[in-house]
């Protein structure tokens, strides 16, 4: 613990403890994760700090991921799969002013990847820490808005009223319409809400060897998958969980497999489909995939 | 009105329950119930016996404690007195000493309460549909055309078109609403229903096409019940028997037609002589 302090002095920020959260509310964290870890899909309440950025920006990832780094870690950040969007730079460019920690944006290199809506496509491997940031960790909460019952049916196994909601999808439009947030079913006991991923992520979480954590700072919440975890997406028999496809390729990389976003390019219907995952794309571009919008590759500056 | 009933009397009167197999007890049994809201009286040494395919009608005036009871037996509030059996087929059990996953499972599988606002008992952001269905859900159903199956012949039970399936509650009339609260809660097969004041809010034509429906799913099904109201017309189509509650206890009990017609207590006289001649 005490190899930590001032580690951070030579990155200007010397006010702060290590990863700028004092080692008590560490302490605290970690306590939450380890029972959250102990119990993979349960919600652990956890003290919840104020920190330098507004709800909603990723307050309960920040808080993770402080307990979690050591001074050797390297950091990797995420937002919608990007490593150049604001919430991905604010938060990487905070623990290196914070914690002094080496980042990185390929995800093999990375042994902490803090991440906002997606799973790198790059498989996982055992070591790594996934940090989720997530905005309402109840996966019931907008079927049934009393917190003291939805505790109560977590406890008890009452989970008819998540399949009331897929009912109502299908009912409504033809198929099961949740896209993200899709609800899944940790080791056969608890219901959790993988946070905003996209459900084409759902299968990356099953079964993952590395460790999943995930933090909600508004709603105090901390909820973790240990590596191996059997993790199903709930479904009808009739209607069988479809993680999606596109009739596209990325047009920057040519990848067929990977989650692609739409992108319009002018004011007359034009529009390209690229892979959400930045890290992923630019490793492939530089291995020579070429997709049917590219240009040659070229390193960034060159 | 008056003419419905005589017809609906005389056409087909239930038979006086009697356990259909000899060999059976009381489907519930309640014994010295009391529920007390600090030193006021909620209800207070209230004991009966339900038997199997049984319509048991609670009535007396507002605040007279017919729904605390209601609600104290169906463990909607906890009693703070008494016991109440509940034989599920394997012998009589203690409800009030269920583990709380017991009781909650009896309360969606065994039991319904079809509350007096269709309101309170329906899920009014999701369809028809996934109302009906919840309790087949709870329990474990997973094949999508089935619960929908399922969910279409309870419409059709309750006298709402099929097309209404994926509307939502809000849009439907007051009516409606009820059935379909009616249709949510008996899709599991319950053995045991209680009503509070199912006509509540309605008006009287829509109120005695409800009465009518109720009476056929009851006959059907065999199910028995519990309902309380204070409106006597009620309880003289539905009741087999029937409990007149004043100030938080029972002041008579009796068979329905036995008890309005020749009333004892005088609280009970009064009360069916304040019905509308009309």
């Amino acid at each position: 613990m005490s190899g930590h302090e001032n580690a951070s002095g030579a990155a200007g920020a010397e006010a702060y403890n290590f990863a700028y959260l004092d080692e008590q509310t560490k302490r605290m964290i970690r306590r939450a994760i380890l029972k959250a870890v102990a119990i993979p899909g349960y919600q652990v309440p956890f003290a919840s700090r104020e920190m330098p950025m507004p709800y909603g920006w990723g307050t309960g990832g920040v808080q993770v991921t402080a307990a979690c780094l050591t001074a050797e870690d390297r950091l990797k950040v995420i937002d919608q799969g990007a490593d150049d969007t604001t919430n991905a730079v604010s938060i990487r460019k905070f623990f290196e002013r914070t914690a002094g920690v080496k980042t990185t944006e390929e995800t093999e290199q990375a042994t902490i990847i803090q991440t906002r809506h997606r799973i790198p496509e790059a498989p996982l491997a055992e070591g790594q820490i996934m940090v989720f940031q997530v905005p309402i960790p109840e996966p019931l909460r907008f079927l049934e808005p009393r917190e003291t019952e939805t505790r109560k049916m977590h406890a008890l196994e009452e989970y008819g009223l998540m399949h009331v909601k897929l009912y109502e999808d299908i009912s409504v439009h033809g198929h099961i319409a949740t896209t993200y947030a899709y609800p899944v079913l940790v080791e056969g006991r608890y219901v959790m809400d993988p946070s905003p991923i996209p459900k084409f992520d759902n299968p990356k979480l099953d079964d993952s060897p590395a460790l999943m954590l995930f933090g909600a700072g508004r709603e105090q919440r901390i909820y973790a998958l240990p590596p191996h975890t059997r993790v199903q997406s709930l479904d009808f028999e009739d209607h069988p969980f479809d993680r999606g496809h596109w009739d596209e390729d990325c047009a920057l990389c040519g990848d067929a497999g990977s989650y692609l976003d739409e992108v319009i390019t002018d004011d007359a219907g034009g529009r390209i489909f690229v892979c959400s995952d930045t890290a992923h794309c630019r490793a492939r571009r530089q291995a020579g995939h070429a997709g049917a919008a590219s240009a040659p590759y070229e390193e960034a500056g060159a | 009105m008056t003419m419905m009933m005589d017809r609906l009397r005389s056409a087909d009167r239930r038979p006086a329950p009697v356990a259909a197999d000899g060999a059976r007890g009381p489907l519930l049994t309640v014994d010295g119930l009391a529920k007390h809201y600090g030193a006021r009286i909620g209800c207070t040494g209230v004991g009966f016996d339900l038997w199997p395919g049984e319509v048991l009608g609670i009535v007396g005036e507002s605040g007279s404690g017919k729904t605390t009871l209601l609600k104290a037996i169906a463990g909607l509030v906890a009693p703070d007195a008494g016991s109440i059996r509940y034989d599920a087929g394997a012998g009589p059990v203690e409800v009030r000493a269920l583990s709380e996953p017991e009781r909650r499972r009896l309360m969606r599988t065994d039991w319904a309460f079809v509350h007096q606002n269709p309101r309170d008992g329906l899920r009014m952001g999701v369809s028809a549909g996934a109302n009906v269905g919840e309790r087949l859900m709870a329990r474990g159903q997973r094949h999508y055309g089935r619960i929908r199956g399922a969910a279409l012949d309870w419409l059709a039970r309750v006298e709402i078109a099929g097309a209404r399936l994926d509307d939502r509650p809000s849009a439907f009339s007051g009516g409606m609403q009820q059935r379909l609260q009616i249709a949510r809660n008996l899709v599991s097969e319950p053995r045991l229903v209680f009503m509070d004041e199912p006509t509540g809010g309605l008006d009287v034509s829509v109120q005695a096409r409800l009465l009518d429906l109720i009476r056929a799913l009851v006959r059907e099904l065999g199910l028995s019940a519990i309902v309380v109201t204070h409106d006597l017309a009620v309880v003289r189509l539905l009741a087999d028997r029937l409990m007149v509650m004043k100030d938080g206890r029972v002041v008579e009990a009796g068979l329905t037609d036995q008890v309005l017609d020749d009333p004892a207590h005088a609280y009970t006289q009064l009360l069916v002589s304040s019905i509308l001649q009309v």
